[in-house]
């Protein structure tokens, strides 16, 4: 294993030890630990059934793990965040977590108005004023690069592609401190996936908003990851820099994954 | 003044499918100081490339110490935190490969100047000097406000020096940095390094053509597998 920071005394935003979720007899989580600095992209890849998404929602405190800690280093957020009540969870997750799920129907209400969609982000952090929630969603959704003239059209008549645009600008509405991608640019079409990957690579160069990103694509993975973790059957088998962990595989599942690739 | 302190530096690659493990190189020690020019010379497949990779951590090392003298004390790169390595990476540590990892929608003079904007310097200083680098490697001025994921291999390339050199770094890899260079390309790039050496970056290198850099050379290590029974290699043993 690698050597305790030396050089660099920032403490990580995102802290997560020995997470661990069953499903009945299936273990989806085995003691998976991850850090996360500030501004940086953390991807993950692995298998299907890994436990990747399960380890997400954990991380938006919409799944509770059995066993494990988890900490944000932010202003007035203190201790493990598994053990925050209801009310506290949604209040965290609503204001500093945004979060874009593979399947826009998770994180949408399809037949509401886009902009309404994102909206509602601001309304459940408190923001009343009708031409402020326009007007911050008319940002968020132009820095997303959606098509403004069709900010009031329903997720529903949208592509696939403008429909993860929306997600994405809900989920970055409130400047989020965190913000988690699993599998943003599947089932899009590769030209779509490029746009909306040079989107999401914009965002974090230009906000340099800190990234946990899941996917199957390790081309993704490679463009905007500053380090990659590779989990196979709950567990994290390894990790590292992306560049090392791309050249360099250790794992024999890494090895295998890495090289089917290229 | 030490740089890089490297001892019994081995690596090789274990792989795992056809059950075997392949030695790259082993067993490798040297000391470089700043404003030391390294060559490392041997046949295709030597582990010329690997060794700098190995330095730089894009490969982990499989034993032995790389003892870097940074400027915020001495680490082992070989077992460093990727935080600390990525910091080193941006502040002190460059590597010129073949490669430019262009992006898309960043003009090459925003690529170039993106190391200087990140230690600080105001964007309009950051423009001016990279579009001075980009004019000293050979890019058209046509081609600085463009996006390089369309240029030439040639062009990508000096982009690439222009990046790469415009903050002296303390310690410098070149994995044949010359290979798709004209030969204007090629002599600004020996004044560059030139001018880093006398600022006392230290620098580790591969040359296709090691006359092109032959005035830099200050020493040698041979990684051809026995080559004279690995005599040139004990010579830079310290
Ligand atoms: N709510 C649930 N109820 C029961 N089992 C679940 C539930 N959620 C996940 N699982 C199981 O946990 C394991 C991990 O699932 P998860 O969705 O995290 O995998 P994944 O790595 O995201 O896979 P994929 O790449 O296919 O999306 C799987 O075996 C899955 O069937
Ligand atoms: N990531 C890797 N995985 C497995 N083997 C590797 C890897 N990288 C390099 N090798 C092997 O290590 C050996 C040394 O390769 P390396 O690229 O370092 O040689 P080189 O001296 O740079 O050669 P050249 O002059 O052709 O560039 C080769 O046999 C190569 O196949
Ligand atoms: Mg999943
Ligand atoms: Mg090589």
């Amino acid at each position: 294993m690698m050597d305790a920071p030396q050089i660099v005394k920032t403490q990580p935003l995102l802290m997560a030890r020995n997470v661990s979720k069953s499903f009945g007899n299936i273990a989806a989580l085995q003691d998976v630990s991850a850090t996360v600095y500030p501004g940086e992209v953390l991807g993950i890849v692995g298998e299907s059934g890994s436990g990747k998404s399960t380890f997400l929602r954990c991380l938006n405190l919409e799944e509770h793990p059995d066993q494990g800690s988890y900490t944000l280093d932010l202003p007035n957020v203190q201790g493990n965040l598994f053990d925050l009540d209801r009310y506290a969870r949604r209040m965290l997750c609503a204001t500093r977590i945004g979060i874009v799920y593979q399947n826009p129907h998770l994180g949408l209400l399809m037949k509401h108005s886009s902009s309404g969609n994102v909206a509602e982000r601001l309304l459940v952090a408190g923001e009343r004023r009708f031409n402020v929630l326009r007007e911050k969603a008319r940002d968020a959704l132009d820095a997303s690069e959606f098509p403004l003239d069709r900010m009031d059209a329903p997720p529903i008549e949208l592509s696939g592609g403008m429909q993860q645009r929306v997600q994405l600008a809900k989920a970055i509405a409130l400047e989020p401190a965190l913000l988690l991608l699993d599998e943003p640019t599947t089932g899009l079409d590769v030209s779509v996936q490029a746009l909306v990957l040079d989107t999401l690579k914009k965002l974090q160069q230009e906000r340099k908003i800190t990234m946990v990103i899941v996917s199957h694509d390790l081309g993704v993975i490679r463009t905007l990851s500053d380090r990659v973790m590779v989990m196979r059957r709950g567990r994290v088998v390894e990790e590292g820099l992306a560049d090392q962990v791309f050249q360099d595989p250790q794992h024999a599942y890494t090895q295998q994954l890495v090289h089917a690739k290229l | 003044m030490t740089v890089l302190d490297v001892h019994h530096l081995t690596k090789g690659f274990t792989m795992h499918h056809l059950g075997a493990h392949m030695a790259a190189f082993d067993d490798i020690s040297f000391l470089l100081n700043a404003g030391e020019f390294l060559l490392l010379k041997g046949q295709n497949g030597a582990g010329k490339s690997t060794l700098l990779r190995t330095l730089y951590r894009s490969y982990l090392a499989q034993s032995g110490e790389i003892l870097f003298h940074s400027n915020h004390g001495v680490i082992d790169l070989a077992r460093a935190a990727d935080i600390d390595v990525t910091y080193l990476r941006r502040t002190e540590i460059g590597f010129v490969t073949q490669f430019l990892t262009a992006r898309p929608r960043v003009s090459a003079e925003a690529l170039v100047a993106e190391p200087l904007r990140l230690a600080g310097r105001c964007a309009e200083d950051a423009l001016d000097e990279a579009r001075h680098w980009l004019n000293a490697f050979g890019v058209k001025p046509a081609l600085w406000a463009a996006y390089p994921t369309t240029f030439s291999g040639g062009e990508q390339q000096k982009v690439n020096l222009a990046r790469t050199l415009i903050l002296p770094p303390r310690l410098l890899f070149l994995d044949e940095p010359t290979a798709s260079l004209d030969v204007n390309a090629r002599a600004a790039l020996i004044k560059r390094l030139t001018e880093l050496k006398a600022q006392g970056t230290a620098m580790i290198g591969v040359f296709h053509h090691p006359g092109d850099v032959a005035t830099l050379i200050d020493r040698e290590i041979d990684l051809t597998p026995d080559s004279a029974t690995g005599e040139d290699r004990k010579d830079v043993v310290i």
